[in-house]
């Protein structure tokens, strides 16, 4: 038996008395593209930052690729680790957030050889190799000495995809990757992520692009009120859903 | 056809040329300041107390120089024991832990709090208090051989700049976005680098400006030491004059020294605020 990419088990996230995680679990296998949908505030992006422990939880356990992070066993329970072994945890979980957060101060290259060079310790000329071959990939090869904010929205996300592609991640976690982005401009964001999914790379995508979620996802994971409310493929989810509270969201989306 | 001719309507003149709106005020004004600035100039050459002879002749006077160079020294070395101490500050301000940041407050509260010229005479007279400042068992100093008139000056000008520094670093910091840090966290890079390579060379974009203009408050408030006979360059010029009497050329010659530092300054500033600025929109 394989290991699972991720395995959520039971967990719990509470913000003082406020529930935002409800008994969640979910299990990702090794190159499964999973869809997190649902209305905001449901939960869905708070679940992702979770499982890179950008986010605390109070209960239950997540798995990555077989291991805690952020976490170690303690007898029968989870005890916090310094900081330092989360981010050792974190190098192998890409993450591509909303507001892209490209480092300003940096030009494109810059923004993605600074994390190979200085946390992993590889070779400055094998970075910038690698580096160019990813821009190529997202198709900004020629933008490499601009800076972020001489970029459009859709460039700069696709930027932010191939920095978070530099660390060579087990796993991606995509936070609204075309939420802040003009409607004309998703497309080409999309079509990466279309190309990354065909690459077998294993994916969690918190997303309101239906149409793009029934090309792309192996599962679509509906959430509501901090729980789960219905899981399977496009095919189940978002054209027979056997929820009430999935049918009431898709036809306000859609 | 209707439309062709209400779109083009009676008038089809087209001007020669569009002109600016004509500025009276601003000319009236520039006379204005013109006039004011030249009589200043006048007064200033035709007034024989000004006496611009002696002037000239303390300009580059040896102990004046010497004075200036205390001033430069002064000014320097407290700014940069204050920026360390200011960036100290300013991040147990943003600690976790509420015992580092009350601390950090106090400090700030304090050292703000206390006039200058009061905290200058109290460490000058430590020895009232402290006449010997020991370590344990260790170490025991007489009290008046490390508060020395230097010692005094630069250990309270850092005091009160550095709690001044703290603010100015902690507002910078907080202009960071918080996606920055979560950026350089998912990348997992360590709290420091991220820190060094990322927060902070944004956050100055925001800190140049007030650190250069402390760094000029600095520079003149040094003046101040001259109550504890530190000889930098306002206490030069008071020996000289207390002797000869030429008060006005001699103030005179302290106020061109410190315009000269603040220009220099000002320069420095310019370049600086470029190099931090890079990447900003349209740059």
């Amino acid at each position: 038996m394989t290991t699972s990419a991720i395995e959520i088990r039971s967990v719990h996230k509470r913000y003082g008395s406020l529930h935002v995680l409800h008994e969640v679990d979910l299990v990702v296998r090794p190159g499964e593209v999973v869809c997190l949908i649902g209305p905001s505030g449901s939960g869905k992006s708070t679940l992702l930052r979770c499982i890179n422990n950008l986010e605390k939880i109070q209960a239950g356990s997540i798995l990555v690729d077989g291991g805690l992070v952020g976490y170690r066993w303690a007898g029968d329970d989870l005890q916090e680790t310094t900081p330092r072994q989360a981010r050792r945890a974190r190098r192998d979980i890409g993450m591509v957030f909303q507001q892209f957060n490209l480092f300003s101060h940096f030009t494109v290259l810059q923004n993605l050889i600074e994390a190979p060079v200085r946390v992993l310790g590889v070779p400055r000329r094998e970075a910038v190799e690698r580096a160019e071959e990813l821009l190529a990939k997202v198709g900004l090869s020629e933008k490499h000495a601009s800076y972020p904010a001489q970029l459009s929205g859709g460039q700069q996300q696709r930027v932010a995809i191939a920095r978070a592609l530099c660390m060579r991640p087990k796993l991606m976690l995509f936070d609204e990757p075309t939420s802040a982005l003009d409607p004309e401009l998703v497309g080409e964001v999309l079509d990466v992520l279309r190309d990354l999914a065909g690459e077998a790379m294993t994916m969690v995508i918190v997303t309101h692009e239906m149409g793009f979620a029934r090309q792309v996802a192996d599962t679509i994971v509906f959430m509501d009120q901090g729980r789960i409310v219905e899981r399977g493929p496009a095919s189940q989810v978002l054209d027979a859903p056997r929820e009430d509270r999935t049918r009431r969201f898709l036809e306000r989306v859609g | 056809m209707s439309m062709v001719s209400l779109d083009r309507g009676t008038e089809t003149r087209l001007p020669a040329r569009i002109l600016g709106r004509k500025k009276y005020g601003t000319w009236i004004a520039g006379a204005v300041a013109a006039v004011v600035v030249a009589l200043v100039l006048v007064s200033a050459f035709t007034n024989e107390n000004f006496s611009w002879s002696a002037f000239g002749h303390y300009l580059f006077s040896p102990s004046l120089l010497l004075g200036l160079g205390h001033t430069v020294e002064l000014a320097v070395i407290s700014m940069a024991l204050s920026i360390v101490l200011g960036v100290v500050l300013a991040m147990m301000r943003q600690s976790a832990n509420k015992l580092l940041t009350t601390a950090a407050g106090a400090y700030v509260w304090v050292f703000r709090a206390t006039p200058l010229l009061v905290l200058l005479l109290l460490l000058y007279n430590l020895a009232a208090l402290y006449p010997k400042l020991s370590l344990g068992n260790l170490v025991s100093v007489d009290t008046n051989t490390v508060i020395t008139v230097a010692g005094a000056a630069i250990i309270g000008l850092t005091l009160h700049e550095s709690a001044y520094c703290a603010e100015i670093f902690r507002a910078g910091l907080i202009s960071v976005g918080r996606g920055q840090r979560e950026a350089a966290e998912a990348l997992g890079m360590p709290g420091m680098l991220a820190l060094r390579r990322i927060v902070l060379p944004q956050a100055m974009r925001a800190i140049v400006p007030p650190l250069t203009n402390q760094f000029v408050n600095v520079v003149k408030t040094t003046s101040i030491v001259s109550v504890i006979a530190m000889p930098e360059l306002l206490y030069s010029a008071q020996i000289i004059y207390a002797r000869t009497y030429e008060t006005i050329p001699l103030l005179l010659v302290v106020t061109f020294w410190y315009l000269v530092i603040t220009a220099l300054l000002t320069v420095a500033q310019r370049h600086i605020e470029r190099h931090f600025n890079r990447g900003e929109a349209g740059l």
